[in-house]
């Protein structure tokens, strides 16, 4: 960062843009080819290409800082999506794998040691200069960096904490980072790791031990919840005070989050969210990303080509939003449909309003916060401004459409003073208002 | 028509200091005309205004926040709507806090709209850098945004990138950061910024980190509005992407499954576990396989095994139930507020907790999540007898001389006794392999029980770990 911009990227070679995913073909047995002659961009393309997968962007909920007082970069607070890519997910951080060399062989990863992609390995200084030159040109918020595992867990996660060192030390850098810790890690690297980073996260992968026992051979399901347990005594041995009144140093401020492979085994809607009700109730997790199994290039063929199923990934995040703040638990969410799986044509909070019909029309003028948040087309900021608009007098059906509820949703199952729904909770037909029209399956 | 002229920069505390004097004369909000720096002179009356009357104002915290808000927004109705809510506010103060009112409403709307593209501003501006003679690296950009921001965005920018200066020209005005200062100034035509090879690495970024298997436009739209794309440099690979999805989905299926190159196996049999079914022959081999034990189901909730710790050669073993939540979570046995208690009861009797080998008679902990908490479960008999393959592997050993059975599942694991423990407390009865179990309560139940009854059986409890300092002393 000196006068003659010493850390700026450097190199661009105006070469082909795309990752060529039919080229994994031709390099059969290179894996450890010369990687040293590749330019940047090139080991840019592959090693993001590589983290696609991981569905986290997050950079919200941290420590509020920035660079007033030195160095680069500020964070806190809400955070940022720098640009939004046609699949529809956000970049809010430089989402990058350190290199995509791996000892590992998981079925449903392109870098598994089986896997003929291309390979390639940033040095530290690379993903230093990455990072900090799209920042100062404000296309991201940070770094979420992830990695294959080279050599062992521990020198992986050794070369990964030095660049959040590198990062926050010797360039006073402010703004987010996010880890993908190494299950098999040392513990005092993980620690080293907190102290850097905003967020720490470790991939549950599967909904269900047995599942990843397959598909995993090389990864073990309690060694990953004990990495997460390990950062959640961490976090909480870094808030309390010693007996001096001295606090110790932060750890993760923002909290750590997993992610969970949706559709790659037999698993049901009902285990995933028990799965994630447990991993939330038991590491304090902000979040549990849900990821539509994708077909990757040069693939296993432990797994299906399928189409990632995107609606049941859509769905879960619903009822994941559900457990978290509207008070449902994972029973409840599950026991809506006898098969165990969401309803993917209308939302799981109607699936379930519907499913228990007794309990409705509530009456919105008096009901409790908890029951107003049970209302199909009622937000939690929806509720929170009933309950404001009760202390100045009754509330309406225009009242309510103006803050925000979605009436066409709530009608069948609320009472106001202007409204009652009359037969049309118990309809039969109800269902069919909300569910799309069936369609004519294709013949060929 | 009284004409109220606002400068081009500081708009709203312009506004705020002309509305206060207005308001002090109940002018009232129809007979003012708000103009800005490019309304025309001779639109509106330019009758001067009053010198400020007597009446008292006020406003609250939160309708001057919402109003400074609003005043980011582009509608040129904004000040006479923010006045005629300062006037009304001053006989009704009720309505700014009732989300159901049409005023507050619409306020809300337009503030809500301007925070969206304030937000829109700090994601989209894109920096390209520019030559620099002095110490500090210096950056352009240009960007449009729906609303006035300009001086609502530009502190976001000034906090994060204090370190060089950069300019961000706007059709609204320019801003500037020299050496730590923002101004700003008129607008000029659109800058000419140069190109800049970090640019280039983005696009390429932004090209890869794309999934093709994935489309998901309509998000993608929603959240980056296409009159945002032209000052992008990524979006202009979008339409590429998107026609070439198709092809490279299509690819990766036609390709199917691959052969693995010959090394994978070798480099996965080097460090990969073999399952390890033999019959241990020591403690450290029986923890090691108990920690990939599958035995029930109960693994699949709990973090971790949480097999026995101590002292081996103390001739004395302490059975609890299960692991608790911080058991659970540190892997160690008696680490939570019921094993403090027991290692603090049983220093007070003199018997070291560091001599003694404790272990629970299930060694995965049992419970049901409810939100943000774990609640403990007790384990069935079913998890009690297949759990006995470890405890019974724990005590052929340690061969302990004397076990502490705490609690019923301790003494039904160990006794194959399910019988009360009331009656039982405080008697020593055989194991099923023949030696003796002292039976007592869990530390656990001493914390559970009301305050007229925990001293009694804590004092039990006491009683009980000095009787069993004794028989192994």
């Amino acid at each position: 960062m000196d006068a003659a911009g010493n850390d700026r990227a450097a190199v661009t070679v105006p070469a082909g843009l795309f990752q060529n995913d039919a080229l994994a073909q031709n390099t059969q047995g290179t894996y450890l080819s010369a990687m040293a002659q590749r330019t940047l961009q090139q080991k840019l393309a592959i090693l993001s290409d590589a983290a696609k997968y991981d569905a986290s962007c997050a950079s919200s909920g941290t420590d509020r800082r920035d660079s007033r007082s030195g160095g680069i970069g500020s964070a806190g607070g809400t955070g940022i999506c720098h640009a939004y890519t046609p699949d529809g997910r956000c970049i809010s951080l430089l989402k990058i794998l350190m290199t995509n060399f791996c000892i590992y062989d998981c079925a449903y990863c392109i870098n598994r040691v089986s896997s003929n992609v291309e390979r390639a390995r940033f040095s530290p200084e690379e993903v230093v200069r990455l990072t900090l030159e799209f920042y100062r040109r404000n296309m991201i918020e940070g770094l979420f960096l992830s990695s294959g595992i080279i050599r062992s867990p521990d020198q992986t996660m050794g070369d990964m904490v030095r660049i959040a060192r590198m990062l926050r030390v010797d360039h006073g850098f402010k703004g987010y980072i996010h880890l993908k810790t190494i299950p098999d890690a040392a513990p005092d690297l993980v620690a080293e790791a907190g102290l850097y980073a905003d967020r720490l996260s470790v991939n549950i992968e599967l909904p269900q031990d047995a599942s990843l026992r397959h598909l995993a051979p090389e990864k073990r399901p309690e060694t990953i919840r004990a990495a997460m347990a390990d950062v959640r005594l961490n976090r909480e041995a870094a808030k309390e005070r010693s007996h001096t009144g001295k606090r110790p140093p932060r750890f993760a401020p923002a909290g750590q989050s997993t992610q969970m492979i949706v559709g790659a085994d037999a698993a049901t809607d009902r285990d995933i969210l028990k799965t994630s009700a447990n991993l939330y109730s038991g590491y304090r997790l902000k979040r549990v990303y849900y990821s539509a199994f994708s077909p990757i290039p040069d693939s296993s063929s432990a797994l299906p080509l399928i189409k990632p199923p995107l609606m049941r990934e859509h769905r879960l995040y619903q009822a994941d939003w559900l457990m978290r703040f509207y008070g449902f638990e994972a029973d409840e969410i599950g026991a809506a449909h006898p098969s165990g799986n969401l309803d993917l044509a209308i939302d799981p909070k109607l699936a379930w309003a519907l499913a228990n019909r007794a309990q409705f029309p509530v009456d919105v003028t008096r009901a409790t916060r908890e029951m107003l948040l049970r209302v199909p087309g009622f937000g939690t900021k929806t509720v929170d401004r009933i309950l404001a608009a009760r202390r100045s007098g009754a509330v309406r059906y225009g009242d309510l459409l103006r803050m925000g509820a979605i009436m066409s949703k709530a009608q069948p199952f609320v009472t106001l003073p202007d409204w009652r729904p009359g037969g049309l909770t118990d309809s039969d037909s109800l269902r069919a208002r909300f569910a799309p029209a069936p369609e004519q399956l294709s013949l060929f | 028509m009284i004409r109220i002229t606002l400068p081009r920069f500081g708009r709203f505390d312009a506004w705020r200091d002309a509305a206060r004097d207005l308001a002090r004369s109940r002018v009232l909000p129809e007979s003012v005309a708000w103009a800005d720096a490019d309304t025309p002179a001779d639109l509106f009356g330019s009758q001067a205004a009053p010198p400020p009357g007597d009446y008292p104002v006020t406003a609250t915290k939160d309708f001057l926040q919402l109003a400074r808000q609003v005043a980011s927004h582009s509608d040129a109705e904004r000040w006479s709507l923010l006045y005629g809510a300062l006037m009304r506010a001053q006989t009704d103060r009720a309505f700014l806090s009732n989300p159901a009112d049409p005023m507050l409403d619409r306020l809300t709307r337009m503030a809500k709209s301007v925070r969206r593209d304030i937000h829109k501003m700090h994601a989209f501006v894109r920096f390209h850098e520019l030559p620099s003679d002095g110490p500090r690296r210096r950056f352009g950009a240009w960007f449009e945004p729906e609303h006035p921001v300009l001086e609502a965005a530009t502190p976001f920018f000034a906090k994060r990138f204090a370190d060089m200066d950069w300019a961000i020209a706007t059709p609204e005005g320019v801003g500037t950061f020299t050496g730590g200062d923002i101004t700003y100034d008129p607008p000029g035509p659109r800058p000419d910024l140069p190109d800049d090879a970090s640019h280039e690495l983005w696009q390429t970024y932004f090209a890869n980190i794309f999934n093709p298997a994935r489309i998901k436009t309509d998000a993608m739209r929603s959240e980056m509005p296409r009159k945002y794309w032209k000052n992008l440099p990524e979006t202009r690979l979008i339409p590429e992407m998107l026609a070439d999805a198709p092809r490279r989905v299509q690819a990766m299926r036609d390709a199917g499954a691959t052969e693995a190159p010959a090394f994978a196996p070798r480099v996965t049999a080097r460090i990969r576990q073999q399952p390890d079914d033999t019959v241990p022959d020591s403690l450290e081999q029986a923890a090691a396989q108990a920690a990939r034990c599958t035995r029930c189901e109960l693994c699949h909730a709990a973090t971790q095994t949480v097999f026995g710790q101590g002292d081996p050669g103390s001739g004395l073993m302490i059975v609890g139930e299960v692991p608790g939540d911080q058991e659970d979570l540190a892997g160690k046995p008696f680490v939570g507020p019921a094993g403090q208690l027991l290692r603090r009861t049983m220093s007070e009797v003199g018997l070291d907790p560091g001599r003694a080998w404790l272990t629970n008679a299930v060694k995965h902990f049992r419970f049901t999540p409810r939100g943000k908490r774990r609640i403990h479960q007790t384990p069935d008999r079913s998890h009690v007898d297949q759990c006995r393959w470890w405890l019974d592997l724990e005590r052929k050993f340690v061969a302990p001389r004397l076990t502490v059975a705490m609690g019923a599942t301790a003494a039904l694991a160990l006794t194959g006794n399910r019988a009360a423990l009331t009656p039982r407390r405080g008697g020593v009865e055989p194991a099923r392999d023949g030696g003796p179990v002292l039976i007592t309560w869990h530390p656990s139940l001493i914390l559970r029980l009301p305050d007229d009854r925990a001293p009694a059986a804590l004092a039990e409890l006491r009683g009980d770990l000095a009787r069993a300092a004794e028989m192994v002393a």
